[in-house]
């Protein structure tokens, strides 16, 4: 290659064993014009620093891995050209979680919201396969289908201002899970699940920022699964009053 | 050192893994499965399948038709027993996974749709669009948390069987996070852990694919099966390997080369009627004499042909393959709906894996294996697209079950010897952690490794290339143990895994150049230059690799033939 170009990475190094606070690193690379920002950190970590650590796995925008902040913006690196930046890149971690090391945040704490909106089909007696799969049409699953396309890539805990201050808030990525399921034509948890919702640190703390929905690399759109599953639960409680609740609740 | 205990152990969170810990705790809703993943499991590689998973549905179909679909696209190397059991399974968990959820695809009744597939004589394949995997992994990985019996140890990466008495009693794990060693013990261990495609340099596998349960089984002397099947995907994009998804012909795409020619219909591949919807095998090789015969596009990946999608407009690819035209715009810079996609053969399987029964048993009492890391074995010497994902159903809940039952019947006996051998693999990690006196570097050997695999054991083998791997490959095993590595840090070391990783690859190739240098025939995905035709007399059985300290043991099995005859392999 002739016109080889290079670029400087800047990329925020920790090691909790060695270091009181994070500190950058700068590596100055060939790059290919085709590369996206993780072709450059895998090129780093095989032939200039064995000891940089980052997640990834598919390299196909699907397994979630490989959330970062590129220049300060949440950014999964495996779908993100270099060429949309200049001669110098920044590369840290997410913002919003505790760092175990280097580019790498810790998701433990996450995954515990993710399970208490019961992110699983719930009924009140279950179908035996025998009975076959349930009738669904085009428009019932299109009714959800959008928030099941989640890849838990926290880009949107990384950008919501809410998480910032109140770490607790149950997040976009958890209530919209929770939603698809409420909208899910085979579910019947959604009173269990709105329980949740009208619990402290979830659907009202959220200020309608809207940066989840920007970050999304999937087109999620959490904050419009905020604010309809906050409607959701507002109506199922106004409700309660109303009518005799079902049975088996 | 930390030590846990289970009823069974289960090393993997892709879709065999899960479905396995499902069926386990199902079946004893009082059992204790430890669910052992070295990512977490909603990042396995079951999340980048996109086509879909077979299983009857239409009316017009059968449970005979897919029998023998399966087996003739094996080439008669599948054990027929398996492929009855898996079909006749099929319909039911898939339909297990639409009452958990999974958002399957619909025609306009709310009916589950079913879309072609190659090698399938009827239409059979579910789908949800073309992220299938990904909505089966997240159905099974969100599923799963119901069951608190299902215990997790998520970034956990296993590095030994602890073995005692000619016995399987659990795993010992290094934890990511701490960087500090620990044993999981059960009575049970299932290995669920994927397949290898990282062997090759060009590939659809995530770079978590590098074959670890199968190194681990080969390391305590179970054998791995027909190692030399490895599959060829038709269409990867050139330079990263990413799939573009089968059912983009399932939904009637072409292929096409330089001057637009559909040399599928217009030249004789032994594909017949069936055109673009021929068995993978088949197709990689079209491709392959195309672009030798100069009727390729140049490019700087190397030479292609194309993938037209073109006539099926945009609606169409917006409701079926959304996530094809995001993948090409992406990664190569096209827009199906106005271009056609570049693309070339690409390595994308295991047929082989550890040897297992039916029941996902391994001669190791104990010890069982599912999904890509197995070979029960249902896909022989050629998988047909979209029944992988199905198998990781099937034999995942069938080896979970058959697990509970074995740990039931099996005592646990002194852990001391488990504890002293766990103690044994501490030492050795440590030992390689910032081991600075080595010589070589990780990524030199990883690409000697590839480039020989791929040169050696390609779409088309040559004898000599393939002993030519075989002695490669006998090499780098010896300079793996010499490797240098730079950090010496605890936390969230992951240098040291991809050395650990890298030992386990060299195993797996290694296995897979020994089994292909001695199949003096061609069948399936195995296609010798010098042995052209396929020779039942000589080669109709399964090839077995045992490790010893001398290097790779050669055997054979025969393979069970119930009612299907083999008979010539033509479409
Ligand atoms: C791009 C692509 C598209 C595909 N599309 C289709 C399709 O449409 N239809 C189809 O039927 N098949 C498809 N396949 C094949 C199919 O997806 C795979 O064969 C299947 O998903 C494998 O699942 P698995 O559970 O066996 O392994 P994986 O999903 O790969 O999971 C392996 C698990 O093992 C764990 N693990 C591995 N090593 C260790 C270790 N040392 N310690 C601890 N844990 C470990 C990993 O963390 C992971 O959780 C596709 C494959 C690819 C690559
Ligand atoms: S590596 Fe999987 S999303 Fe980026």
């Amino acid at each position: 290659m002739s016109d080889v170009q290079k670029k400087k990475f800047v990329v925020t190094r920790f090691d909790p064993d060695k270091d009181e606070v994070p500190k950058t690193q700068e590596y100055t690379i060939p790059v290919r014009p085709d590369w996206k920002v993780l072709d450059a950190l895998n090129y780093i970590k095989d032939e200039v620093d064995g000891t940089i650590s980052h997640r990834w796995s598919c390299r196909m925008a699907v397994c979630g891995s490989c959330g970062m902040l590129v220049n300060g913006e949440p950014k999964l690196t495996c779908s993100t050209p270099l060429d949309e930046y200049g001669d110098e890149v920044h590369v840290a971690p997410l913002s919003n979680f505790p760092v175990i090391r280097d580019l790498v945040v810790d998701l433990e704490g996450f995954l515990d919201k993710f399970k208490s909106v019961k992110p699983w089909i719930v009924r009140a007696k279950e179908k035996a396969v025998e009975e076959g799969p349930c009738r669904q049409t085009p428009e019932e699953l299109h009714a959800f289908k959008q928030f099941s396309m989640c890849i838990n890539c926290m880009l949107c805990y990384a950008a919501c201002p809410v998480v910032a201050n109140v770490p607790e808030f149950l997040g976009p990525a958890a209530i919209a899970l929770g939603h698809r399921y409420n909208l899910d034509s085979r579910d019947e948890g959604a009173a269990e699940r709105n329980e949740v919702f009208r619990g402290e640190g979830t659907v009202y703390e959220c200020s309608y920022a809207n940066e989840c929905s920007e970050v999304c690399p999937k087109n999620v759109d959490p904050a419009a699964a905020i604010n309809q599953a906050k409607l959701l639960a507002v109506l199922d409680w106004m409700k309660s009053f109303v009518t005799p609740r079902r049975g088996g609740e | 050192m930390e030590v846990f205990r289970h009823d069974i152990v289960i090393v993997g969170g892709g879709g065999a893994g899960l479905r396995a810990a499902i069926a386990a705790v199902e079946a004893d809703p009082k059992a204790s499965v430890a669910l052992v993943s070295k990512v977490y499991p909603m990042r396995s590689h079951t999340v980048s399948a996109e086509g879909g998973a077979a299983g009857v549905a239409a009316p017009d179909d059968s449970l005979e038709m897919h029998f023998k679909d399966t087996v003739k696209g094996s080439d008669f190397l599948a054990d027929q027993d398996c492929v009855d059991y898996f079909v006749e399974q099929a319909p039911k968990e898939l339909t297990l996974l639409e009452h958990w959820g999974c958002p399957w695809s619909r025609d306009e009744e709310g009916r589950v749709a079913v879309r072609a597939f190659g090698g399938m004589t009827a239409k059979r394949t579910w789908f949800a669009a073309d992220k299938v995997g990904f909505h089966m992994l997240h159905t099974l990985f969100q599923t799963s948390m119901r069951y608190d019996r299902i215990v997790r140890y998520d970034e956990q990466f296993v590095t030994k069987l602890l073995v005692d008495g000619g016995v399987v009693k659990g795993v010992a794990a290094l934890d990511v996070r701490e960087g500090t060693m620990r044993a999981i013990l059960g009575r049970a261990v299932i290995l669920a852990t994927g397949g290898a495609g990282k062997c090759f340099p060009f590939t659809t596998n995530g770079t978590i694919k590098t074959g670890d349960g199968m190194a681990l089984a080969y390391r305590a002397g179970i054998a791995l099966k027909d190692m030399e099947f490895v599959q060829y995907h038709p269409t990867g994009l050139p330079g990263t390997g990413i799939l573009i998804t089968e059912a983009s012909r399932g939904e009637g795409g072409h292929v096409i080369n330089a001057q637009g020619e559909r040399f599928l219909v217009t030249r004789d591949y032994g594909v017949g009627q069936k055109a673009e919807l021929g068995p993978r095998d088949m197709i990689s090789r079209a491709i392959m004499q195309e672009i030798a015969a100069g009727r390729g596009i140049k490019g700087p990946y190397g030479d292609y042909v194309h993938l037209d999608l073109r006539h099926l407009g945009e609606a169409k690819i917006m409701e079926r393959l959304p996530f094809v035209r995001t993948l090409s715009k992406t990664y190569a810079g096209v827009d199906p709906v106005s271009e056609p996609i570049p693309i070339r053969p690409v390595v994308h399987y295991m047929m082989g894996g550890i040897d297992t029964n039916i029941d996902g048993a391994t001669a190791l009492p104990g010890l069982y294996a599912a999904g890509e890391t197995a070979c029960v074995s249902m896909n022989g010497a050629n998988r047909l697209g979209s029944n992988s994902l199905t198998e990781c159903l099937v034999f995942g809940a069938r080896a979970g079950i058959r697990a509970i039952e074995f740990a039931r019947g099996a005592s646990v006996g002194s852990e001391a010897p488990l504890l002293a051998q766990a103690q044994e693999e501490a030492t050795r990690i440590e030992d390689l952690r910032g081991r600075r006196k080595g010589g070589e570097k990780i990524a030199q050997i990883r690409r000697e490794m590839q480039k020989t695999m791929e040169e050696g054991c390609g779409v088309y083998r040559e004898q000599a290339s393939m002993h030519e791997s075989v002695r490669v490959m006998a090499q780098l095993r010896g300079r793996v143990s010499d490797l240098q590595l730079e950090d010496a840090s605890k936390v969230f070391n992951t240098e040291i895994l991809t050395a650990l990783e890298l030992a386990n690859m060299v195993d797996v190739a290694e296995a897979i150049a020994v089994a292909a240098a001695a199949r003096r025939e061609s069948r399936g995905a195995h296609a010798c230059s010098d042995y052209k035709a396929r020779n039942d007399q000589e080669f109709l059985h399964h090839s077995l690799v045992t490790f010893t300290p001398g290097g790779p043991h050669l055997d054979r099995k025969p393979v069970t033939i119930t009612r299907f005859q083999p008979e010539e392999r033509k479409y």
